[in-house]
């Protein structure tokens, strides 16, 4: 796909804040520092309420699937309800077991929310719509999803409690052999893009509108990410870390208010953003399903016109988030219709079907970059 | 000097002393789960430091390879045989402790002088910075293929090895003490509760 050569820079908002300063006699140095945690703040905000959102369907959709009417008064149609489930979480009484260790107790829950919240660094919503286009890139979330075991381990282990120091075993475990699969088939998708930049894996797939998204060249590369983005947020079918009837609640069996809610967040936090990882790779990300610049053609605009660069800018926003919330809409339905699997058939699920299809389908799509190169981004 | 190379030099300054300070921890600490989440920290300063070296892909790697496999595999390990018993005082503690400080500090102090006479070309080469993913990949397939095969072969050996010693009916007789291997008397000596069960009957 000739892709590189069609995209437009886009909206460019640090350039237009720092000319903008510099219009007000700011000195570049000042005016850089100022523009650093506008975006953080910004994703900050948008990650947290992008829980509220979540917290809400969740409740929606599962009252739907059994046929009850959830959340009604807190609000209209009960929107309010996940900030009163907050509140509450925030005015609990923050216990610490009497035997348990209280350092690692309170850092266990921090380690596990640090390293999602900072994911979203690499997350894109546009072609300058992130907050760093690193160039580690999708590798760098592939690292920092890693570290989150340690912190379930800190917490399992530090409660004291047989049950919690189960949980955590089963949760690093879990992460661990989900992580191979995954980590391959994302390395399928940066085989055919030639880069680890999320913008990079973005801009591959325009061009030809929703014909050039990933997920017509990687259909297995799709259904093992998404499996395994399943198994590492720890969402039903594959919540055994928290599995209540055999664990009471895994690792978070002993904590409440705060440090329970940065559990919550966490997990939650990492169902979106492995929503919009998935509409990154493999949905054309911001991409609109027709190519912006054709519609711009029809309608006889320049698509570098400051109007059409607002709405083009915001309607990636839209894409992306519709697209990452249609994903989690199935995440959702999924949970509240899939039995529990075991914890053997979990491991063997990863490892002796997951990581050989992973294999295969890179070595597939290795074979196919060479023999097409066109359509595989040689 | 300018916000930069400010922020640089105290995020230099606080990444440095973690990763001594973690280190010395990681040594001295009397309690072995302290030790590895310390460790932990440890392997994540020095991703910082590579991270301040312009090196973001070694960075993420060492993340991804020493936080995410191999520190949380040490606390697997420990955590799965972690009983709570009180080790015999061993003899002789304090000699062995003196000894083994002044292994260190010789060492210590052997490294600070090569590191005091060996002549740095200062400044270093320019760091290529995104750049190094194609650099390094170009490297691995060319001049450092052989060694980069090698270890791959070492950690095969090491995956084989640990499967065999796991599983010990793989043999006909047991590997560690030489009596025939019984698959049904491995399974209860594993399992104690299932002793008094009769065992199931196997189809032909």
């Amino acid at each position: 796909m000739q892709s590189i050569a069609v995209v437009t820079p886009g909206l460019d908002l640090q350039a237009s804040f720092l000319d903008l300063l510099d219009g007000f006699g700011v000195s570049q140095g000042l005016a850089h520092l100022l523009w650093l945690p506008l975006p953080m703040l910004t994703v900050l905000v948008a990650a947290v309420v992008g829980v509220l959102v979540n917290v809400w369907l969740e409740r929606k959709i599962s009252a739907a699937v059994q046929q009850r009417i959830g959340p009604e008064y807190a609000g209209a149609l009960g929107v309010l309800q996940p900030m009163a489930d907050g509140l509450k979480l925030l005015f609990k009484e923050d216990i610490i077991p009497a035997r348990a260790d209280g350092l690692l107790f309170t850092l266990g829950p921090v380690l596990v929310l640090v390293p999602v919240i900072l994911s979203w660094l690499v997350v894109p919503f546009g072609q300058n719509l992130l907050i760093s286009n690193v160039g580690v890139g999708v590798f760098l979330w592939v690292a920092l999803s890693s570290i989150q075991p340690i912190g379930l381990l800190m917490s399992g282990y530090s409660s004291n409690n047989k049950y919690s120091l189960l949980g955590g075993l089963r949760a690093a475990a879990q992460s661990i052999s989900y992580e191979i699969p995954l980590a391959l088939s994302v390395l399928a998708i940066v085989m055919m893009s030639n880069s680890l930049s999320t913008v990079d894996i973005v801009n591959q797939q325009t061009g030809a509108g929703i014909l050039s998204w990933n997920i017509w060249r990687q259909p297995v590369g799709f259904m093992i990410f998404w499996i395994c983005a399943l198994a590492e947020c720890e969402r039903l079918p594959f919540d055994l870390p928290e599995a209540e009837e055999e664990l009471v609640a895994g690792y978070q069996t002993e904590y409440s208010g705060m440090k329970f809610a940065l559990f919550y967040l966490g997990s939650y936090i990492n169902l979106v953003l492995s929503a919009l990882l998935v509409s990154v790779l493999y949905l054309g990300g911001w991409g609109f399903p027709v190519p912006i610049e054709w519609l711009a053609h029809l309608l006889g605009q320049s698509v570098d016109a400051p109007l059409i660069q607002v709405i083009t800018g915001t309607l990636g926003i839209v894409m992306t988030v519709l697209k990452a919330y249609l994903l989690v809409f199935f995440a959702i339905l999924l949970r509240w219709t899939v039995p529990r699997v075991r914890i053997d058939q979990l491991l063997d699920l990863g490892w002796k079907f997951l990581l050989p299809i992973a294999l295969v389908n890179l070595l597939v799509t290795a074979a196919l970059k060479l023999a097409f190169p066109a359509a595989f981004g040689g | 000097m300018t916000i930069a190379s400010a922020t640089q030099l105290i995020c230099f300054l606080v990444l440095a002393s973690t990763l001594v300070l973690g280190s010395i921890g990681v040594v001295l600490l009397p309690n072995i789960v302290y030790s590895a989440f310390l460790l932990g920290g440890v392997f994540l300063s020095v991703a910082g430091l590579y991270l301040l070296l312009n090196a973001s892909f070694v960075a993420a790697a060492q993340v991804l390879v020493y936080v995410g496999a191999v520190n949380v595999l040490i606390l697997f390990a420990i955590m799965l045989v972690n009983k709570k018993e009180d080790l015999s005082a061993i003899p002789g503690l304090a000699v062995r402790k003196i000894l083994s400080g002044l292994v260190c500090a010789g060492l210590f102090a052997l490294l600070v002088r090569v590191a005091f006479t060996t002549p740095w070309a200062l400044p270093g080469p320019v760091p290529v910075g995104e750049e190094a993913t194609i650099r390094i990949g170009e490297h691995l397939f060319s001049d450092y293929l052989l060694p980069f095969e090698l270890a791959s072969v070492l950690l095969l050996m090491a995956m084989i090895g640990a499967i065999v010693l796991a599983r010990r009916d793989v043999f006909s007789t047991d590997v560690i003490t030489g009596e025939p291997a019984d698959q049904g008397l491995i399974e209860k000596s594993r399992t104690p509760l299932l002793l008094e069960k009769p065992a199931l009957e196997k189809t032909p």
